[in-house]
Protein backbone atom coordinates (compact mmCIF):
# COMPACT_ATOMS: atom_id res chain seq x y z
CA UNK A 1 0.00 0.00 0.00
CA UNK A 2 1.59 3.60 -0.32
CA UNK A 3 2.44 5.51 2.28
CA UNK A 4 -1.13 7.44 2.92
CA UNK A 5 -2.40 9.16 5.96
CA UNK A 6 -5.54 5.76 5.50
CA UNK A 7 -2.57 2.99 5.28
CA UNK A 8 -0.45 4.78 8.10
CA UNK A 9 -3.23 4.88 10.72
CA UNK A 10 -4.56 1.41 10.01
CA UNK A 11 -1.25 -0.61 9.96
CA UNK A 12 -1.12 -3.71 12.37
CA UNK A 13 0.59 -2.94 15.46
CA UNK A 14 0.37 -4.59 18.88
CA UNK A 15 -2.43 -3.41 21.47
CA UNK A 16 -1.75 -1.22 24.25
CA UNK A 17 -2.22 -4.27 26.68
CA UNK A 18 0.36 -5.97 24.79
CA UNK A 19 2.71 -3.01 24.35
CA UNK A 20 2.32 -3.00 28.43
CA UNK A 21 2.96 -6.34 29.01
CA UNK A 22 6.48 -6.44 26.65
CA UNK A 23 6.88 -2.67 28.24
CA UNK A 24 7.34 -1.55 24.60
CA UNK A 25 5.87 0.48 21.66
CA UNK A 26 4.77 -0.63 18.22
CA UNK A 27 7.45 0.82 15.74
CA UNK A 28 7.36 1.12 12.00
CA UNK A 29 10.61 -0.44 11.02
CA UNK A 30 10.82 2.22 7.64
CA UNK A 31 9.60 4.85 9.82
CA UNK A 32 12.58 6.63 11.04
CA UNK A 33 13.54 9.89 12.45
CA UNK A 34 16.72 10.24 10.23
CA UNK A 35 13.65 9.39 7.27
CA UNK A 36 11.40 11.76 8.40
CA UNK A 37 14.57 14.40 9.12
CA UNK A 38 16.15 14.04 6.09
CA UNK A 39 12.83 14.88 3.96
CA UNK A 40 12.66 17.85 5.94
CA UNK A 41 16.15 18.56 5.11
CA UNK A 42 14.89 18.14 1.09
CA UNK A 43 12.08 20.64 1.56
CA UNK A 44 14.12 23.52 2.80
CA UNK A 45 16.95 22.94 0.15
CA UNK A 46 14.72 23.11 -2.22
CA UNK A 47 13.19 25.80 -1.21
CA UNK A 48 16.36 27.43 -1.03
CA UNK A 49 16.99 26.18 -4.63
CA UNK A 50 14.37 27.91 -6.33
CA UNK A 51 14.96 31.48 -4.73
CA UNK A 52 18.82 30.64 -5.82
CA UNK A 53 18.04 29.99 -9.57
CA UNK A 54 14.47 31.72 -10.38
CA UNK A 55 15.91 35.20 -10.43
CA UNK A 56 19.59 33.91 -11.88
CA UNK A 57 17.22 32.38 -14.96
CA UNK A 58 15.33 35.19 -15.03
CA UNK A 59 12.01 34.22 -14.01
CA UNK A 60 11.46 36.69 -11.54
CA UNK A 61 13.34 40.15 -11.32
CA UNK A 62 16.44 39.70 -9.21
CA UNK A 63 16.25 43.24 -8.24
CA UNK A 64 13.31 42.66 -6.17
CA UNK A 65 13.96 39.28 -5.29
CA UNK A 66 17.82 38.79 -5.28
CA UNK A 67 19.30 35.14 -5.14
CA UNK A 68 19.38 33.80 -1.82
CA UNK A 69 23.36 33.62 -2.03
CA UNK A 70 23.07 37.62 -2.26
CA UNK A 71 21.00 37.91 1.10
CA UNK A 72 22.67 35.00 3.09
CA UNK A 73 26.34 37.48 2.16
CA UNK A 74 24.66 40.49 3.21
CA UNK A 75 23.49 38.92 6.51
CA UNK A 76 26.66 37.76 6.65
CA UNK A 77 28.48 40.81 6.89
CA UNK A 78 25.92 42.79 8.33
CA UNK A 79 26.15 40.35 11.36
CA UNK A 80 30.22 40.74 11.42
CA UNK A 81 29.94 44.44 11.65
CA UNK A 82 27.34 44.03 14.45
CA UNK A 83 24.63 46.15 12.72
CA UNK A 84 22.74 43.76 12.75
CA UNK A 85 23.16 42.49 16.92
CA UNK A 86 22.01 46.07 17.36
CA UNK A 87 18.75 45.96 16.22
CA UNK A 88 17.82 42.94 17.39
CA UNK A 89 19.25 43.20 20.71
CA UNK A 90 16.14 46.57 20.09
CA UNK A 91 13.82 44.12 18.88
CA UNK A 92 14.43 41.59 21.87
CA UNK A 93 14.24 43.92 24.69
CA UNK A 94 10.66 45.03 23.85
CA UNK A 95 9.46 41.63 23.07
CA UNK A 96 11.06 40.13 26.27
CA UNK A 97 9.59 43.36 28.27
CA UNK A 98 6.09 43.22 27.02
CA UNK A 99 5.90 39.62 27.11
CA UNK A 100 7.15 38.94 30.46
CA UNK A 101 4.88 41.74 31.74
CA UNK A 102 2.16 40.06 30.44
CA UNK A 103 2.77 36.86 31.97
CA UNK A 104 3.06 38.74 35.10
CA UNK A 105 -0.25 40.15 34.58
CA UNK A 106 -2.65 38.10 32.55
CA UNK A 107 -1.39 34.60 35.13
CA UNK A 108 -2.55 35.88 38.03
CA UNK A 109 -5.72 37.69 36.67
CA UNK A 110 -6.90 34.34 34.86
CA UNK A 111 -6.72 32.56 37.80
CA UNK A 112 -8.90 35.15 39.74
CA UNK A 113 -11.36 35.39 36.87
CA UNK A 114 -12.11 31.30 36.58
CA UNK A 115 -11.83 30.98 40.81
CA UNK A 116 -14.74 33.59 41.30
CA UNK A 117 -17.57 33.49 39.31
CA UNK A 118 -19.25 36.80 39.66
CA UNK A 119 -15.67 37.71 38.81
CA UNK A 120 -15.58 36.06 35.46
CA UNK A 121 -19.30 36.80 34.90
CA UNK A 122 -18.84 40.60 35.29
CA UNK A 123 -15.37 40.47 33.56
CA UNK A 124 -16.08 38.02 30.40
CA UNK A 125 -17.77 40.44 28.22
CA UNK A 126 -15.66 43.26 28.13
CA UNK A 127 -12.56 40.52 27.89
CA UNK A 128 -14.22 39.90 24.88
CA UNK A 129 -14.47 43.15 23.42
CA UNK A 130 -10.79 43.61 24.06
CA UNK A 131 -9.44 40.07 22.60
CA UNK A 132 -11.50 40.76 19.31
CA UNK A 133 -9.80 44.31 18.89
CA UNK A 134 -6.73 43.72 16.94
CA UNK A 135 -3.19 44.94 18.97
CA UNK A 136 -2.23 46.94 15.71
CA UNK A 137 -5.27 48.91 15.24
CA UNK A 138 -5.00 49.97 19.42
CA UNK A 139 -1.46 51.17 18.71
CA UNK A 140 -2.45 54.48 17.49
CA UNK A 141 -3.69 54.96 20.93
CA UNK A 142 -0.73 53.89 22.75
CA UNK A 143 1.41 56.18 20.32
CA UNK A 144 -1.16 58.90 21.55
CA UNK A 145 -0.85 58.27 25.18
CA UNK A 146 2.82 56.86 25.38
CA UNK A 147 4.71 59.12 22.48
CA UNK A 148 6.74 57.22 20.17
CA UNK A 149 9.40 55.98 22.20
CA UNK A 150 9.87 52.35 23.90
CA UNK A 151 6.84 52.84 26.05
CA UNK A 152 4.11 52.72 23.64
CA UNK A 153 6.31 49.58 21.55
CA UNK A 154 6.45 47.52 24.88
CA UNK A 155 2.68 48.61 25.83
CA UNK A 156 1.54 47.39 22.60
CA UNK A 157 3.76 43.81 22.57
CA UNK A 158 2.10 43.73 26.20
CA UNK A 159 -1.45 43.94 25.00
CA UNK A 160 -0.96 41.36 22.13
CA UNK A 161 0.61 38.94 24.21
CA UNK A 162 -1.69 39.06 27.19
CA UNK A 163 -5.18 38.17 26.29
CA UNK A 164 -3.80 34.01 24.82
CA UNK A 165 -2.43 33.76 28.08
CA UNK A 166 -5.42 35.41 30.10
CA UNK A 167 -7.78 32.81 28.58
CA UNK A 168 -5.88 30.05 28.13
CA UNK A 169 -5.04 30.40 32.34
CA UNK A 170 -9.25 30.95 32.61
CA UNK A 171 -9.84 27.78 30.66
CA UNK A 172 -6.85 26.21 32.57
CA UNK A 173 -7.96 26.59 35.93
CA UNK A 174 -11.55 26.48 35.11
CA UNK A 175 -11.45 22.96 33.34
CA UNK A 176 -9.54 21.57 36.25
CA UNK A 177 -10.72 18.04 36.61
CA UNK A 178 -13.77 18.24 39.36
CA UNK A 179 -12.80 14.62 40.70
CA UNK A 180 -9.01 16.05 42.15
CA UNK A 181 -11.31 18.84 43.32
CA UNK A 182 -13.55 16.58 45.35
CA UNK A 183 -10.45 14.76 46.26
CA UNK A 184 -8.62 17.47 47.77
CA UNK A 185 -11.56 18.39 49.99
CA UNK A 186 -12.02 15.05 51.15
CA UNK A 187 -8.25 15.71 52.43
CA UNK A 188 -10.06 18.61 53.93
CA UNK A 189 -7.76 21.17 52.07
CA UNK A 190 -8.01 24.68 52.36
CA UNK A 191 -8.94 26.34 49.21
CA UNK A 192 -5.33 27.98 48.81
CA UNK A 193 -3.97 24.86 49.59
CA UNK A 194 -6.61 23.75 47.06
CA UNK A 195 -5.11 26.27 44.34
CA UNK A 196 -1.54 25.86 45.00
CA UNK A 197 -1.46 22.11 44.52
CA UNK A 198 -3.89 20.83 42.83
CA UNK A 199 -5.42 23.21 40.46
CA UNK A 200 -2.47 25.75 39.05
CA UNK A 201 -0.16 22.53 38.36
CA UNK A 202 -3.28 21.41 36.47
CA UNK A 203 -3.50 24.28 34.80
CA UNK A 204 -0.14 24.41 33.73
CA UNK A 205 0.52 22.83 30.53
CA UNK A 206 -3.17 24.84 29.19
CA UNK A 207 -1.44 27.87 30.81
CA UNK A 208 1.84 27.40 28.48
CA UNK A 209 -0.48 26.81 25.10
CA UNK A 210 -1.47 30.30 25.53
CA UNK A 211 2.24 31.39 26.36
CA UNK A 212 3.67 29.86 23.34
CA UNK A 213 0.63 31.51 20.98
CA UNK A 214 2.05 34.87 22.67
CA UNK A 215 5.41 34.18 22.44
CA UNK A 216 5.11 33.98 18.09
CA UNK A 217 2.58 37.25 18.66
CA UNK A 218 5.66 38.98 20.60
CA UNK A 219 7.37 39.55 17.64
CA UNK A 220 4.82 39.23 15.22
CA UNK A 221 3.27 42.53 16.52
CA UNK A 222 6.74 43.88 17.48
CA UNK A 223 7.83 44.25 13.64
CA UNK A 224 5.02 45.88 12.90
CA UNK A 225 5.07 48.35 15.39
CA UNK A 226 8.90 49.08 14.59
CA UNK A 227 7.85 49.56 10.94
CA UNK A 228 6.07 52.96 12.07
CA UNK A 229 7.83 54.52 14.25
CA UNK A 230 10.99 53.59 15.31
CA UNK A 231 15.04 53.82 15.00
CA UNK A 232 15.97 50.87 15.36
CA UNK A 233 14.98 47.44 15.62
CA UNK A 234 14.29 44.97 12.90
CA UNK A 235 10.48 46.12 11.87
CA UNK A 236 12.87 49.42 11.54
CA UNK A 237 15.19 48.00 9.82
CA UNK A 238 12.90 45.55 6.85
CA UNK A 239 11.16 49.34 6.42
CA UNK A 240 14.42 51.39 6.03
CA UNK A 241 15.82 48.50 3.31
CA UNK A 242 12.54 48.62 1.57
CA UNK A 243 12.33 52.62 1.45
CA UNK A 244 16.25 53.13 0.65
CA UNK A 245 16.10 50.37 -1.86
CA UNK A 246 18.54 48.71 0.40
CA UNK A 247 17.19 45.44 -0.97
CA UNK A 248 19.45 42.49 0.40
CA UNK A 249 19.00 44.08 3.75
CA UNK A 250 15.58 44.07 3.75
CA UNK A 251 15.56 40.76 3.30
CA UNK A 252 18.48 39.89 5.81
CA UNK A 253 16.00 41.61 8.39
CA UNK A 254 13.12 39.76 7.15
CA UNK A 255 15.51 36.21 7.18
CA UNK A 256 16.29 36.99 10.93
CA UNK A 257 12.80 37.57 12.18
CA UNK A 258 11.81 33.98 10.84
CA UNK A 259 14.71 32.44 12.61
CA UNK A 260 13.99 34.77 15.71
CA UNK A 261 10.79 33.42 16.02
CA UNK A 262 11.33 29.52 15.31
CA UNK A 263 14.12 29.75 17.85
CA UNK A 264 11.72 31.10 20.28
CA UNK A 265 8.71 28.57 19.23
CA UNK A 266 10.94 26.14 19.74
CA UNK A 267 12.52 27.15 23.38
CA UNK A 268 9.30 27.90 24.96
CA UNK A 269 8.31 24.29 23.39
CA UNK A 270 11.55 22.85 25.40
CA UNK A 271 10.14 24.73 28.50
CA UNK A 272 6.78 23.32 27.96
CA UNK A 273 7.57 19.57 27.63
CA UNK A 274 9.49 20.13 31.19
CA UNK A 275 6.57 21.52 32.33
CA UNK A 276 4.54 18.63 31.68
CA UNK A 277 6.64 15.84 31.73
CA UNK A 278 3.56 13.95 33.40
CA UNK A 279 1.30 13.70 30.70
CA UNK A 280 1.34 10.69 29.34
CA UNK B 1 -8.93 2.64 64.84
CA UNK B 2 -12.91 2.23 63.57
CA UNK B 3 -15.70 3.97 63.95
CA UNK B 4 -19.49 3.60 64.16
CA UNK B 5 -21.80 5.17 61.06
CA UNK B 6 -25.31 5.72 61.91
CA UNK B 7 -27.70 7.70 59.45
CA UNK B 8 -31.39 8.24 60.56
CA UNK B 9 -34.18 9.25 58.21
CA UNK B 10 -32.01 10.52 55.99
CA UNK B 11 -33.61 12.27 52.71
CA UNK B 12 -31.58 13.70 49.87
CA UNK B 13 -33.21 15.72 47.40
CA UNK B 14 -31.79 17.70 44.21
CA UNK B 15 -32.87 20.96 42.09
CA UNK B 16 -33.03 19.42 38.14
CA UNK B 17 -34.12 20.97 35.26
CA UNK B 18 -36.11 18.75 33.06
CA UNK B 19 -34.52 17.80 29.88
CA UNK B 20 -37.42 18.57 27.75
CA UNK B 21 -39.69 20.72 29.44
CA UNK B 22 -36.65 23.01 30.63
CA UNK B 23 -38.72 23.16 34.00
CA UNK B 24 -36.88 23.55 37.36
CA UNK B 25 -37.92 20.46 39.96
CA UNK B 26 -37.02 19.01 42.72
CA UNK B 27 -35.68 15.11 42.75
CA UNK B 28 -35.36 13.16 45.42
CA UNK B 29 -32.35 11.21 45.73
CA UNK B 30 -32.92 9.69 49.01
CA UNK B 31 -35.93 8.71 51.31
CA UNK B 32 -35.70 8.46 55.05
CA UNK B 33 -32.90 5.73 54.52
CA UNK B 34 -31.53 4.58 57.69
CA UNK B 35 -28.45 2.72 58.02
CA UNK B 36 -26.13 1.67 61.09
CA UNK B 37 -22.45 0.36 60.66
CA UNK B 38 -20.89 -1.19 62.93
CA UNK B 39 -16.88 -0.54 64.21
CA UNK B 40 -14.45 -2.02 62.06
CA UNK B 41 -17.27 -3.52 60.11
CA UNK B 42 -16.65 -3.76 55.86
CA UNK B 43 -20.05 -3.25 54.74
CA UNK B 44 -21.59 -3.13 51.18
CA UNK B 45 -23.86 -2.10 49.63
CA UNK B 46 -25.58 -2.56 46.21
CA UNK B 47 -28.18 -1.34 44.69
CA UNK B 48 -29.18 -0.22 40.84
CA UNK B 49 -27.65 2.21 38.92
CA UNK B 50 -29.25 5.44 39.71
CA UNK B 51 -30.63 4.49 43.18
CA UNK B 52 -28.43 6.86 45.37
CA UNK B 53 -25.61 4.49 46.58
CA UNK B 54 -22.89 7.22 45.81
CA UNK B 55 -25.31 10.24 47.21
CA UNK B 56 -25.15 8.12 50.54
CA UNK B 57 -21.26 7.80 49.83
CA UNK B 58 -20.91 11.81 49.82
CA UNK B 59 -23.10 12.14 52.77
CA UNK B 60 -20.62 9.97 54.73
CA UNK B 61 -17.81 11.75 53.33
CA UNK B 62 -19.36 15.20 54.42
CA UNK B 63 -19.16 16.61 50.42
CA UNK B 64 -22.67 16.74 50.81
CA UNK B 65 -25.40 17.85 53.53
CA UNK B 66 -28.58 15.90 53.65
CA UNK B 67 -31.77 17.87 53.22
CA UNK B 68 -33.44 16.04 56.17
CA UNK B 69 -32.19 13.24 59.02
CA UNK B 70 -29.10 13.17 60.59
CA UNK B 71 -25.73 11.36 60.32
CA UNK B 72 -23.37 11.11 62.81
CA UNK B 73 -19.56 9.31 63.57
CA UNK B 74 -19.72 7.83 66.97
CA UNK B 75 -22.21 10.00 67.93
CA UNK B 76 -20.83 13.00 66.62
CA UNK B 77 -22.81 14.83 63.99
CA UNK B 78 -20.85 15.05 60.08
CA UNK B 79 -20.42 18.60 59.59
CA UNK B 80 -18.19 18.42 57.15
CA UNK B 81 -15.50 16.20 55.57
CA UNK B 82 -12.78 15.52 57.56
CA UNK B 83 -9.52 13.17 58.13
CA UNK B 84 -11.33 10.46 60.45
CA UNK B 85 -12.84 9.37 57.22
CA UNK B 86 -11.60 8.84 53.52
CA UNK B 87 -12.59 8.33 49.99
CA UNK B 88 -11.43 5.76 46.98
CA UNK B 89 -13.42 7.29 44.09
CA UNK B 90 -14.03 5.06 40.68
CA UNK B 91 -12.02 7.45 39.04
CA UNK B 92 -8.28 7.45 39.71
CA UNK B 93 -8.13 10.85 41.58
CA UNK B 94 -4.33 10.81 41.40
CA UNK B 95 -2.71 13.96 40.60
CA UNK B 96 -0.99 13.33 37.34
CA UNK B 97 1.94 15.48 37.88
CA UNK B 98 3.07 13.35 41.01
CA UNK B 99 4.73 10.27 41.04
CA UNK B 100 2.83 6.91 42.58
CA UNK B 101 5.44 8.14 46.51
CA UNK B 102 4.37 11.53 45.84
CA UNK B 103 0.95 11.50 45.87
CA UNK B 104 0.59 9.60 48.89
CA UNK B 105 2.76 12.04 50.44
CA UNK B 106 0.01 14.77 49.07
CA UNK B 107 -2.66 13.24 51.34
CA UNK B 108 0.01 13.11 54.40
CA UNK B 109 1.05 16.99 53.72
CA UNK B 110 -2.83 17.85 54.06
CA UNK B 111 -3.09 15.89 57.09
CA UNK B 112 0.16 17.78 59.00
CA UNK B 113 1.95 17.64 61.68
CA UNK B 114 5.06 15.10 59.63
CA UNK B 115 8.23 15.97 58.62
CA UNK B 116 9.34 15.88 54.90
CA UNK B 117 11.25 12.73 55.57
CA UNK B 118 8.29 11.42 57.95
CA UNK B 119 5.83 11.55 55.01
CA UNK B 120 8.42 9.98 52.84
CA UNK B 121 8.93 6.66 54.72
CA UNK B 122 4.57 6.70 55.49
CA UNK B 123 4.24 6.95 51.50
CA UNK B 124 6.61 4.02 51.19
CA UNK B 125 5.28 2.12 53.83
CA UNK B 126 2.11 1.64 52.38
CA UNK B 127 3.29 1.49 49.35
CA UNK B 128 4.63 -1.71 50.77
CA UNK B 129 1.21 -2.34 51.84
CA UNK B 130 -0.18 -2.66 48.18
CA UNK B 131 2.49 -4.47 47.21
CA UNK B 132 3.94 -1.42 44.83
CA UNK B 133 7.32 -0.84 46.23
CA UNK B 134 9.02 -0.44 43.08
CA UNK B 135 6.72 1.79 41.21
CA UNK B 136 7.28 4.49 43.87
CA UNK B 137 8.52 6.68 41.31
CA UNK B 138 6.45 6.37 38.55
CA UNK B 139 3.70 8.69 37.42
CA UNK B 140 -0.17 7.64 36.77
CA UNK B 141 -0.07 7.63 33.34
CA UNK B 142 3.10 5.24 33.53
CA UNK B 143 0.81 2.62 36.04
CA UNK B 144 -2.22 0.32 35.09
CA UNK B 145 -5.65 1.04 36.02
CA UNK B 146 -5.09 -1.50 39.33
CA UNK B 147 -2.17 -0.21 40.28
CA UNK B 148 -3.51 3.27 40.08
CA UNK B 149 -6.02 2.33 42.14
CA UNK B 150 -4.08 0.63 44.47
CA UNK B 151 -1.98 3.49 44.88
CA UNK B 152 -5.52 5.70 45.71
CA UNK B 153 -6.16 3.07 48.35
CA UNK B 154 -2.39 3.41 49.73
CA UNK B 155 -3.04 7.15 49.63
CA UNK B 156 -6.37 6.85 51.45
CA UNK B 157 -5.32 4.63 54.26
CA UNK B 158 -1.71 6.56 54.74
CA UNK B 159 -3.14 9.15 57.01
CA UNK B 160 -5.05 6.16 59.35
CA UNK B 161 -8.71 7.28 58.67
CA UNK B 162 -11.10 5.28 60.85
CA UNK B 163 -13.48 4.77 58.04
CA UNK B 164 -12.82 3.78 54.83
CA UNK B 165 -15.40 5.05 52.37
CA UNK B 166 -15.09 3.45 48.75
CA UNK B 167 -17.42 4.18 45.88
CA UNK B 168 -17.01 1.05 43.08
CA UNK B 169 -13.48 1.45 43.32
CA UNK B 170 -12.61 -1.81 41.18
CA UNK B 171 -15.53 -1.15 38.82
CA UNK B 172 -13.11 0.41 35.79
CA UNK B 173 -11.07 -2.86 36.03
CA UNK B 174 -11.32 -5.95 34.40
CA UNK B 175 -11.96 -9.11 35.85
CA UNK B 176 -9.07 -10.98 36.84
CA UNK B 177 -7.29 -7.41 38.49
CA UNK B 178 -10.30 -6.87 40.19
CA UNK B 179 -10.72 -10.11 42.17
CA UNK B 180 -7.53 -9.80 43.13
CA UNK B 181 -7.44 -6.41 44.32
CA UNK B 182 -10.68 -7.42 46.10
CA UNK B 183 -8.50 -10.55 48.11
CA UNK B 184 -6.26 -7.55 48.95
CA UNK B 185 -8.70 -5.52 49.83
CA UNK B 186 -10.23 -7.98 52.70
CA UNK B 187 -6.51 -8.37 53.76
CA UNK B 188 -5.70 -4.65 54.39
CA UNK B 189 -8.88 -4.51 56.11
CA UNK B 190 -7.81 -7.35 58.35
CA UNK B 191 -4.90 -5.70 59.25
CA UNK B 192 -6.24 -2.16 59.74
CA UNK B 193 -9.35 -2.76 61.21
CA UNK B 194 -10.69 -0.28 59.51
CA UNK B 195 -14.29 0.26 59.06
CA UNK B 196 -15.17 0.32 55.07
CA UNK B 197 -18.49 1.40 53.43
CA UNK B 198 -17.83 -0.15 49.85
CA UNK B 199 -20.33 0.45 46.66
CA UNK B 200 -20.90 -1.34 44.04
CA UNK B 201 -23.33 -2.82 41.64
CA UNK B 202 -21.82 -6.04 41.27
CA UNK B 203 -23.79 -8.59 43.49
CA UNK B 204 -21.01 -11.31 43.76
CA UNK B 205 -18.52 -8.35 44.47
CA UNK B 206 -20.48 -7.07 47.24
CA UNK B 207 -21.37 -11.06 48.74
CA UNK B 208 -17.44 -11.70 48.80
CA UNK B 209 -16.33 -8.45 50.18
CA UNK B 210 -19.10 -7.16 52.81
CA UNK B 211 -19.74 -8.96 55.99
CA UNK B 212 -23.45 -7.21 55.41
CA UNK B 213 -24.79 -6.30 52.19
CA UNK B 214 -27.48 -3.24 52.37
CA UNK B 215 -29.24 -3.69 49.13
CA UNK B 216 -31.04 -0.54 48.16
CA UNK B 217 -34.12 0.30 45.83
CA UNK B 218 -34.30 3.06 43.28
CA UNK B 219 -36.35 6.16 43.41
CA UNK B 220 -35.97 7.42 46.08
CA UNK B 221 -32.95 5.32 47.19
CA UNK B 222 -33.86 3.76 50.52
CA UNK B 223 -32.18 0.75 52.25
CA UNK B 224 -34.29 -2.29 51.10
CA UNK B 225 -32.93 -4.93 53.24
CA UNK B 226 -29.43 -5.59 54.81
CA UNK B 227 -28.16 -9.17 54.29
CA UNK B 228 -25.90 -10.63 56.51
CA UNK B 229 -23.32 -12.58 55.21
CA UNK B 230 -21.67 -15.56 56.77
CA UNK B 231 -18.92 -17.08 54.54
CA UNK B 232 -15.93 -18.68 56.04
CA UNK B 233 -13.25 -16.39 54.39
CA UNK B 234 -10.07 -18.44 55.20
CA UNK B 235 -7.66 -18.74 52.84
CA UNK B 236 -9.28 -16.93 50.09
CA UNK B 237 -6.28 -16.43 48.04
CA UNK B 238 -6.03 -20.67 46.97
CA UNK B 239 -9.62 -21.46 47.49
CA UNK B 240 -12.66 -20.16 44.99
CA UNK B 241 -15.12 -19.27 47.74
CA UNK B 242 -17.74 -17.56 44.87
CA UNK B 243 -17.92 -21.33 43.80
CA UNK B 244 -19.35 -22.59 46.87
CA UNK B 245 -22.79 -23.60 47.54
CA UNK B 246 -23.61 -20.47 50.36
CA UNK B 247 -22.12 -17.90 47.86
CA UNK B 248 -24.25 -19.17 45.06
CA UNK B 249 -27.43 -18.74 47.97
CA UNK B 250 -26.17 -15.56 48.63
CA UNK B 251 -25.85 -14.48 45.49
CA UNK B 252 -28.91 -15.20 44.72
CA UNK B 253 -30.59 -13.61 47.21
CA UNK B 254 -29.64 -10.25 46.47
CA UNK B 255 -30.21 -10.92 42.37
CA UNK B 256 -33.53 -11.74 44.01
CA UNK B 257 -34.04 -8.82 45.44
CA UNK B 258 -33.00 -6.44 42.63
CA UNK B 259 -34.87 -8.46 40.47
CA UNK B 260 -38.19 -7.87 42.40
CA UNK B 261 -37.71 -4.08 42.61
CA UNK B 262 -36.76 -4.13 38.88
CA UNK B 263 -40.40 -5.95 38.08
CA UNK B 264 -42.34 -3.24 40.37
CA UNK B 265 -40.45 -0.62 39.43
CA UNK B 266 -42.50 2.00 37.84
CA UNK B 267 -42.66 1.07 34.28
CA UNK B 268 -43.31 3.52 31.50
CA UNK B 269 -47.35 3.37 31.92
CA UNK B 270 -46.72 4.03 35.60
CA UNK B 271 -44.75 7.56 34.56
CA UNK B 272 -46.97 9.21 36.86
CA UNK B 273 -46.32 7.60 39.81
CA UNK B 274 -42.75 8.50 39.53
CA UNK B 275 -44.02 11.99 38.97
CA UNK B 276 -45.22 11.82 42.31
CA UNK B 277 -41.85 11.25 43.74
CA UNK B 278 -40.01 13.70 41.66
CA UNK B 279 -42.98 16.61 42.60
Amino acid sequence: MSPSLLAEKTEARPNPRQEESVKAKGASPRRTRAVTATRGLLGVIAFLAVWEFAPRAGLVNDYFIPPFHVIARTWWEMMRDGELEKHIRASLIRSAAGFFAAIAIAIPLGAAIAWYRPVREFLQPVLEIFRNTAALAILPVFTLIFGIGETSKIAIVLYACFFPILLATVTGVATVDPQLLRSAKVLGLSPVATFRKVVFPAAIPTIFTGIRISGAAAILVLIAAEMIGATAGLGFLINYGNQNFLIPTMYAAILTTTVLGVLINYALIALERRFSRWRA
Amino acid sequence: MSSRITLESVGQTFWVRGNDDKQLREFVALDSLDLDVAPGEFLTVVGPSGCGKSTVLDLIAGLAKPTSGRLAIDGKPITGPGLDRSVVFQQYTLLPWRTAQANIEFALEAKGGLTKKERAERARTYLDLVGLTEFAQRFPHELSGGMKQRVAIARSLSYEPQVLLMDEPFGALDAQTRERLQEELVRIWQRTGTTIVFITHDIEEAVFLGQRVAVMSARPGRIREVVPIELDRAGAGERDIRATREFADYRHHIWSLLREQNLSAPAPVDAEKELTHVA
